[in-house]
């Protein structure tokens, strides 16, 4: 069987080399509800909701979270809902034809997964006011369409802790693809949870301007554990960085999906992205004909964020410690930028008890103290 | 120290793509041919390593399968400059973005998947030594294959009968020709052996170095390891010498960023280009030892019946 698939690689790369073929642009893959023909006939025609993807659905990161949320809701919803996708869409103008497409093809519903489709987003918005738009990440909404995004920075706060309790060098390493807020803001509760429980931790950070770039980013890993890190930890969407650590022997927090099968021994636990809870809420007030744009800045308490998939060689009472700190957040207990918190050049971002405000959270342009170096001339 | 050691072994596994990738160029280069499709050539080859390893599970098979699929592109490659004399530089072209938007098309269905995780590389026990352990024992097998296929190469190009003979075509193919040497036969091999080494070189890229696949993953370094050839004069030791500085410069940056010291990380990013380029010139700045060392037919088709 093998030997058939490797042949037909071989076959579909000498066609591809004979007719010179370009890449062609994806069709959306429809996923029609089997049951929908088998059980009783449905009242009302089914939802049609589309995904747009920014890369490859793959098995770990970004997009993989997006879809098995779509995933999740089509399950939830059963036949009252058919779901689509385009995958690998390109930020900019490609974007706004698939999302024309999607509308034009009667999607009454549309997920735009990525910061770069905001634009494109609000312009067919424009050109469709039936259809509902969610936009995920961005700032910009309209009549027909609404945004969410998620707190990352709690799931990391609980990650700083672990990292904090486990580490042995006390030197902690960070991948971040481009120094914007919303990257900030995790480094800086990771720093935060790491010196909460080790004031000795340090966090040095490597940007490698890009979200997905696998050589790069297993460089930087390479080039942290040089540095003394011996737990890394990323925001970029592959799997690199934890399969550098589980090589060199050391260990590593993943993000946006649990990457243990990249670093089975490596991989302390993982921040994970968890969409399946509000596609399906949103699908359903669009059914219900109650939905209204929104401004989502869900968190661990919706279900969003996770701290999970913790790896052996984690110690039974660190574990239950992370956990109570994710509780507290959950909870509304605890927030992780409550002051005391001082900015890494000494001055003061908060006073003691003071918590930052959401609208602080949205401009963060500093390090806190406990990273390494200063935060480069943003722009992506 | 330890760190100086870990960003040495460090640069000699960023390295040794370009260092692959530059032997096979430098091998068919002194035979008189131009193949400027070595980044589509390595990364067709990786999109075939990728997928073999991903599907059978087997190292050796995908190592295997990028060479493979390097040396066919060489082929056809071949096939138009060699037997239809076409313009070398122009189908070197061709066949780089033909493998670029190929390997694009093949590796739809592997972009986003992962390889299983591979455990330490290296020899147990010695690459655990203070210093020399990561910088000599602790690499890939490839690593070493690398270093040893450079002076494998340098030994024959200037020690054996078909090393003079490889340079000779290379020299002047009409001598050869007169002599009874099959120009288009040495050159043919040449040019496959190139091929082989970059898709070996695309395959580290693909299975062992980053290990996944993405759309133009090897990021222009079949470009980089063509400079490096002309600018280490098609001296073997030369393009060692300048894939490794390559790679130490590219770890370089990172390891600024992590001590934190002030610079535009895009500034950084365009250090080991302008880097290597200015060592090289300056080690070969001698223009009459460029001329000495530069193949004397490169980049003209040789028709034996015209």
């Amino acid at each position: 069987m093998q030997i058939l698939r490797w042949t037909a690689v071989a076959a579909v790369s000498m066609l591809a080399v004979a007719c010179g073929r370009q890449e062609p642009p994806a069709p959306p893959k429809a996923e029609p509800k089997a049951e929908a023909k088998a059980g009783p006939p449905a009242k009302a025609e089914p939802l049609k909701v589309g995904f747009v993807y920014v890369s490859p659905i793959g098995d770990a990161g970004w997009t993989t979270q997006h879809n098995r949320g779509r995933e999740q809701m089509q399950a939830a919803l059963g036949d009252k809902v058919t779901t689509s996708f385009v995958e690998k869409v390109p930020e900019g103008a490609d974007a706004e034809r698939v999302i024309r497409d999607l509308a034009a093809q009667g999607h009454k519903l549309i997920f735009t997964t990525s910061f770069g489709f905001m634009n494109p987003t609000i312009k067919v918005a424009e050109e469709f006011p039936d259809v509902k738009f969610e936009h995920a990440t961005g700032y910009k909404s309209a009549a027909n369409v609404g945004t969410y995004n998620a707190r990352f920075y709690e799931g990391r706060y609980a990650a700083g802790v672990l990292a904090g309790r486990m580490t042995r060098t006390n030197t902690l390493g960070y991948v971040g693809a481009f120094p914007i807020p919303e990257v900030l803001q995790g480094i800086n509760a990771f720093t935060l949870g790491a010196r909460s429980v080790n004031p000795k931790a340090q966090v040095r950070v490597i940007w490698v301007n890009s979200w997905y770039d696998p050589g790069k980013e297993r460089d930087a890993a390479n080039a942290l554990i040089g540095q003394g890190a011996d737990i890394v930890t990323h925001h970029t969407d592959s799997s690199a960085v934890v399969a550098t650590a589980e090589e060199k022997g050391k260990m590593a927090i993943a993000y946006h999906s649990d990457m243990s099968r990249f670093g089975p021994k490596a991989q302390l636990a993982a921040v994970t992205h968890h969409w399946g809870e509000y596609y399906t809420k949103t699908a359903q007030s669009v059914l219900d004909g109650n939905w209204k744009p929104s401004n989502i800045w869900g968190g661990m308490k919706d279900g969003m964020i996770k701290i999970e998939a913790f790896g052996e060689s984690v110690p039974k009472d660190v574990v239950e410690l992370v956990e109570a700190r994710a509780a507290a957040i959950k909870a509304g207990e605890f927030h992780p930028f409550t002051g005391p918190i001082a900015g890494n050049d000494g001055r003061e971002i908060a006073a003691k008890g003071v918590i930052l405000t959401d609208e602080q959270l949205g401009k963060m342009d500093f390090y806190v103290q406990g990273v390494v170096g200063k935060v480069p001339a943003a722009g992506t | 120290m330890e760190t100086a050691a870990t960003l040495v072994a460090a640069s000699i596994a960023a390295g040794t793509p370009m260092l692959l990738a530059a032997i096979g160029i430098l091998v068919h280069e002194r035979s008189g041919v131009v193949n400027l499709g070595v980044e589509g050539m390595m990364l067709t080859a990786a999109v075939a390593a990728f997928a073999v390893t991903h599907d059978s599970g087997s190292h050796m098979l995908g190592f295997a399968a990028g060479m493979l699929a390097g040396a066919l592109l060489a082929a056809v490659f071949a096939f138009f400059a060699l037997v239809l004399h076409a313009n070398q530089y122009a189908t070197g072209l061709a066949i780089a973005l033909l493998g670029a938007g190929a390997s694009a098309f093949i590796g739809l269905p592997y972009s986003g998947q992962g390889l299983p995780a591979r455990g330490a590389d290296g020899i147990a026990g010695l690459r655990d030594l203070p210093i020399a352990g990561p910088v000599l024992f602790g690499h890939h097998p490839l690593v070493y294959v690398a270093l040893l296929l450079v002076l494998a190469v340098a030994w024959l190009l200037f020690r054996t009968r078909a090393g003079l003979v490889l340079r000779a075509v290379g020299e002047s193919p009409e001598s050869a020709h007169a002599i009874g040497i099959s120009v288009r036969g040495v050159r043919l091999a040449a040019l496959l052996f190139g091929g082989a080494c970059a898709g070996l070189a695309g395959a580290y890229l693909a299975t062992v170095y980053t290990p996944l696949w993405a759309e133009n993953m090897t990021a222009g370094r079949g470009w980089i390891a063509l400079a490096l050839v002309v600018f280490a004069t098609w001296r073997p030791l030369r393009v060692l010498v300048g894939a490794y500085l390559f790679g130490g410069v590219t770890m370089l940056q990172l390891y600024l960023q992590g001590v934190g010291v002030q610079a535009p990380s895009q500034l950084m990013s365009m250090a080991p280009y302008l880097a290597t380029i200015v060592v090289l010139a300056l080690i070969s700045r001698n223009p009459r030892w460029i001329r000495l060392n530069m193949p004397a037919s490169l980049g003209k088709p040789f028709n034996p019946g015209a």
